[in-house]
């Protein structure tokens, strides 16, 4: 039973940081018809800023605060600067571009910071443990939890509650269309993309403590993000937290119940999804 | 003169789509394009918002060049747009809509401004179902939509593409008695139609198009007097 508990709390931890990631992923897809590759860079450089900032300052909280804010200008350089230059090329050279952004941020990883995993050590009441449903929790996990719903839940009240956020969604639906009625369209992309790549940077930083800072780490959440939001539809911030939620705990499931295989599942639950509905859990038809 | 269009070029890529079109626009018009299916009408709305930007030429918007601008600068200007297939953002509720057209007030006119409540005492099935998503809506009540969702902009000079095609008989009517009372009070409109018979009890001005050219222009009595005009370019 106490493992049960162990195992789904660590699917809610997971699914946090997956959803912190893939809700920028898939707004920005929406809006832009652009698959970001580089997305999970960010997460990377969140990381990596992090472990550095640490370094610097000693404070965990200061990093979790300017490392999300060095990605937002990131995020809004890359935009301003390089995607809206190729934007008239078409779909296919804002992918290439994104790639090629993820190929120069994970060798430029390797060059500052070298291929040996780093560890981010957390102090204090989050380095603690608690007592919850009869077993021993770290409440670094439940923080990251925490992080990401509080998040999630600001992100909900931005998109349904705010005129910015009825631009975004008309903007997500038809921004061509957005744009002719008199809203400053590439603006807004820019807007979505940079906190899009804040968010990423937060959970790179939050992901720091769980698991290692390395090279690979950009690699290992990518592929897991494009299945979410594949998964709960391509442009839905519901589908990606449903979606994040299922995927976070069938990897935690999975490696209980199915150790041998349990990295094949979440590519089954995408293969059942695609051949059932097509257009992903919530997403539209075409 | 409300719009003045010269010389207009404007491409699809490779395809020469409009050929140097004029158009003159009066304030407070409403003028019907006219014209078969793929000469260019479409792409005439679609160049002076900037949707399909014009390679050449010159869109004068009450004495300001539109040619080369941003459909927002465009719009921001005084200017409202209603697509065709009525393009209502389907996931957004009916209010959501409208306030998608909401722009800083236009100061030049002296007519009351748009608001949600004005807009739904004039469009009262709409106020109805003002918290209903946009896709649940009939296909009469979305092209409602699509026109209100300008007028949240206080917009000059309305674009209206194709407004009654795929509706009912009556919906259409009622469609068109609607962009009758919008032009009554102030709003310079130039709208695209097939169906020139029912334009004619509207629109005081009239346009036909061939081939990416203007190949008439006159009043309704001179389309109606044009038989050989309308038999070369309307009828089928």
């Amino acid at each position: 039973m106490s493992d049960i508990a162990i195992f789904f709390l660590h699917g809610l931890a997971y699914a946090g940081l997956l959803f912190l990631v893939s809700s920028g992923l898939t707004l920005v897809f929406g809006m832009m018809s652009v698959l970001n590759f580089a997305h999970a860079s960010f997460y990377m450089l969140g990381a990596y800023f992090a472990y550095w900032l640490l370094q610097i300052t000693g404070n965990f909280w200061l990093a979790l605060l300017i490392s999300p804010l060095m990605l937002l200008v990131i995020g809004a350089l890359v935009e301003r600067f390089l995607l809206r230059k190729v934007h008239v090329l078409g779909h296919v050279h804002e992918l290439l571009l994104t790639f090629g952004l993820a190929y120069i941020i994970d060798e430029a990883v390797k060059l500052i910071w070298g291929t040996n995993p780093h560890a981010i050590i957390i102090s204090g009441f989050l380095a603690h443990t608690v007592n919850i449903m009869g077993v021993t929790y770290p409440v670094y996990r439940l923080f990251v939890f925490g992080v990401s719903m509080a998040l999630g839940l600001f992100m909900w009240l931005i998109l349904f509650k705010t005129r910015i956020g009825i631009i975004v969604r008309a903007a997500v639906e038809d921004s061509p269309m957005v744009g002719s009625l008199g809203i400053n369209v590439p603006l807004v992309f820019m807007g979505v993309f940079s906190v899009g790549a804040a968010l990423s940077g937060l959970a790179g930083v939050t992901a720091g403590p769980l698991l290692s800072v390395d090279p690979g780490m950009a690699g290992a959440i990518l592929v897991d993000a494009f299945v979410v939001i594949v998964v709960g539809g391509m442009g839905s911030l519901g589908g990606a937290v449903l979606a994040s939620f299922i995927i976070g705990e069938l990897q935690s499931f999975g490696v209980l119940l199915f150790p041998d295989f349990s990295l094949a599942l979440i590519y089954m639950l995408m293969a059942v999804v695609l051949v059932i509905r097509p257009e992903g859990l919530f997403g539209e038809k075409q | 003169m409300i719009l003045e269009i010269k010389d207009l070029h404007t491409y699809y890529g490779a395809s020469h789509i409009l050929q140097s079109v004029d158009l003159v626009l009066d304030q407070g018009e409403l003028v019907c394009l006219l014209g078969r299916n793929g000469v260019g009408k479409s792409t005439t709305l679609k160049s002076i918002i900037g949707l399909v930007p014009p390679r050449k030429g010159s869109v004068l918007f009450n004495g300001i060049q539109l040619a080369g601008l941003d459909p927002y600068r465009i719009a921001r200007l005084g200017v409202g747009f209603v697509p065709e297939e009525r393009r209502i953002f389907k996931g957004l509720t009916v209010l959501e809509n409208l306030q998608i057209g909401i722009k800083k007030a236009h100061s030049q006119t002296d007519r009351e401004p748009w608001n949600a409540e004005t807009i739904f005492e004039m469009f009262t099935k709409l106020g109805e179902r003002s918290l209903q998503k946009g896709g649940h809506l009939s296909g009469g009540e979305q092209q409602m939509l699509t026109v209100a969702r300008t007028l949240m902009g206080n917009p000059e000079l309305i674009l209206v593409d194709e407004p009654t095609e795929g509706l009912a008989p009556l919906v259409a009517d009622s469609v068109l008695k609607m962009l009758g009372t919008i032009s009554d009070s102030g709003v310079t409109i130039l709208m695209v139609e097939q169906n020139y018979k029912a334009a004619l009890k509207l629109a005081r001005g009239f346009y036909i198009m061939s081939k990416g050219q203007m190949v008439f222009h006159g009043t309704g009595e001179e389309l109606v007097a044009a038989e050989k005009i309308r038999q070369k370019y309307l009828e089928v």
